[in-house]
């Protein structure tokens, strides 16, 4: 798998790396000499599969969404991460990492969180072990999200507002990373994406990658006789879903792998969040990427209607991977996105959460033939989402 | 010859000075260099504000913000410090974020320093290795200093490590967290100063990160050649304002 992996330094080409504070760096060190050995080992895997088993109810399943493939005459597949407790592919991360967490002797753990979902998953491990849970989150998001504020803090974690900058995901993202940086002893920096400075993106991704080892595995079992898919579709904001989505067919040149970003009211407007399409390289949260910013290089604030996608960065790996041309990107406007939740809704009887909208409202722009297998992955379902679709569909 | 390295030679006990440039309005930044070059700063620490300045509290975060919202750039700061050196006699020493600098560009972003005459850099989250590394041979040239950072969880080797191919001097940070606050007592400092010290490095080092006050600048000089204040600075400004006199008599009362 080495092409598309991460390099000894952090590195994959260009992109990633380790730009953090000195104060930093002997966490990040110990992390990254660690990771590898804790996640490859017997113990760590056997808990982490049970758990995901017994804990999250994997493997998810892969819906052939019949409905839907007579509307695209083509077979979609629906990669169910849905179906995973708590309601999103969050979980599968956050279970992985408090583990290592664990197994580093760390006994308090911090996140951040932007629509709430890393949050939740964060929270709830942390009740799971019996572990201090603080997450970051931004004013205007715990605004924006009471149900998710209210779920953490009945599992026990404290919210803790940022309010420094724009009081969104990027400014709990540097919050958490001053907390981490004040308490480098006790503390594990819980991240949400494959984002940040190494190991992070390689850690996260490599938490993730289950859902393209169970969707390999299920599509050979449901495709009679089809070895491969040809499509698989995912929305990306820092790209953890996406990630996790592409993993196991980074070497299967034949299978396209398709980035959905959030264009916001379009890609050609001020409102977007889309890094990759909109984006330029730059510096952010400890890795070289690609992410919205000025002709200065100051940070731009970037909208969605998906609070999970309005992210000013994106994981390197996908920096990487769409400058070498093996993930295409493209991007999805809000009402796009909202037009493709209410098809699937009715269509298949599966709410999706907004950022999943992305991903099938993909679909529309890939210039699909018939027979063709695309899977489609449904990070999270809607029920976060409820306001924003009672609203916009005068439910 | 570099005035940072000059001064180091000459001088121990040293208090250094940061404030934000293009703070609290946007041409303050000459007249608050002046003031702290004629209240008798020994030198001085000019913030180039980021919008997500990861190392630093609120105060310094609230006015970088503050800052950029009165039009500050690092081509604007340029302008505003192009003809400094016809007053100002101390170092100058310029601290910002690698990203915005990515964008002037580094090269671009050198020589500038170089013709207005800054003597050093401190850039918290350009990992020490990739200076050495890409930018080293390029400050080198010009003259520039770049100073790292080292917290009390850096190990010994990795001090050595830093030391080694360092011109200059060494940031102490004087315990984890972020500018402006310390969360450590006393005596953990102490130990911690005493390491470093024991150490006995090749550059001089300077404790920073939470200094408000005359003990602190005194607890400060017994560990090492001086004290870098910030955050009590700006909240100074913000109190007392940016006059020649309020810029005095904060410098008289931290140094004693």
């Amino acid at each position: 798998m080495s092409k598309y992996q991460v390099n000894n330094n952090g590195y994959y080409g260009r992109f990633g790396g380790q730009y953090v504070p000195e104060m930093l760096y002997p966490n990040v060190e110990t992390l990254r000499h660690s990771y590898l050995d804790i996640i490859n080992s017997d113990s760590f895997q056997k808990e982490y599969k049970e758990l995901l088993k017994n804990y999250v109810g994997r493997p998810t399943p892969l819906t052939l969404a019949k409905r839907m493939s007579a509307e695209y005459n083509a077979n979609i597949w629906l990669k169910r991460e849905d179906c995973a407790h708590t309601g999103a592919h969050k979980i599968n991360n956050a279970i992985g990492q408090i583990l290592i967490a664990r197994h580093m002797g760390k006994t308090r753990i911090i996140a951040e969180t932007g629509a709430g979902q890393h949050g939740v998953a964060t929270a709830t491990v942390c009740a799971m072990f019996g572990m201090k849970c603080a997450v970051y989150m931004g004013e205007v998001d715990i605004e924006r999200q009471a149900p998710n504020v209210a779920r953490m803090k009945m599992l026990g974690a404290e919210v803790i507002p940022a309010v420094s900058g724009n009081m969104t995901l990027k400014d709990a993202t540097n919050e958490a990373l001053r907390d981490w940086i004040s308490n480098p002893e006790d503390t594990f920096y819980l991240i949400g994406s494959v984002v940040g400075p190494h190991p992070y993106p390689d850690m996260v991704a490599k938490l993730q990658a289950i859902i393209s080892e169970e969707s390999k595995s299920q599509f050979r079992e449901q495709s009679g006789g089809k070895d491969l898919p040809d499509y698989v579709v995912a929305c990306i904001g820092g790209g953890s879903n996406a990630a996790g989505s592409f993993y196991y067919y980074l070497n299967d040149e034949n299978v396209r792998l398709i980035a959905i970003e959030a264009a916001g009211l379009g890609l050609n407007s001020k409102d977007t969040a889309a890094s990759i399409s909109r984006g330029s390289e730059g510096i952010i949260h400890g890795s070289r990427t690609m992410l919205m910013q000025t002709d200065d290089g100051q940070i731009i604030e970037p909208y969605s209607i998906s609070a999970g996608l309005d992210y000013p960065g994106v994981g390197p790996l996908h920096s990487f991977l769409s400058e070498c041309g093996r993930e295409t990107v493209l991007a999805a406007t809000d009402q796009e996105a909202l037009d493709a939740a209410i098809e699937l809704t009715r269509l298949e009887g599966i709410i999706p959460a907004l950022e999943s909208a992305h991903a099938l409202a993909g679909l529309r722009k890939l210039k699909l033939k018939k027979n063709d297998n695309v899977i489609v992955t449904i990070s999270g379902r809607g029920d976060k989402d409820m306001a924003t679709y009672m609203n916009r569909f005068n439910l | 010859m570099n005035r940072l390295d000059a001064l180091l030679q000459q001088k121990d006990n040293l208090l250094s000075i940061y404030f934000t440039a293009g703070y609290p309005s946007l041409n303050d930044t000459m007249k608050i260099l002046e003031g702290l070059n004629n209240a008798g700063a020994d030198f001085v620490e000019i913030g180039m504000p980021f919008s997500d300045p990861l190392a630093d509290g609120p105060v310094i975060q609230r006015a970088s913000l503050d800052a950029l919202n009165n039009g500050i750039s690092i081509k604007k700061m340029f302008e505003q410090i192009r003809d400094m050196r016809r007053s100002i006699t101390i170092p100058v020493v310029l601290m910002g974020y690698i990203n915005p600098i990515m964008h002037f560009g580094m090269e671009n972003f050198v020589s500038k320093c170089q013709a207005v005459g800054v003597d050093g850099l401190i850039l918290p989250d350009l990992p020490w290795d990739e200076y050495v590394e890409k930018y080293k041979a390029m400050m080198d040239n010009a003259s520039i200093r770049f100073i790292p950072l080292i917290a009390p969880q850096t190990p010994d080797d990795r001090v050595r490590h830093i030391d080694e191919k360092c011109d200059g001097f060494i940031y102490m940070v004087a315990s984890a967290g972020i500018t402006g606050k310390i969360n450590t007592s006393e005596d953990y400092r102490t130990k911690y100063f005493n390491r470093i010290r024991n150490l006995k490095l090749r550059n001089k080092t300077l404790i920073g990160f939470g200094i408000t006050d005359n003990a602190g600048y005194k607890h400060a000089c017994q560990h090492a050649s001086g004290a870098i204040v910030g955050t009590a600075f700006i909240k100074h400004i913000q109190e007392k304002g940016a006059s020649a006199e309020s810029i005095n008599s904060f410098i008289s009362r931290l140094k004693g």
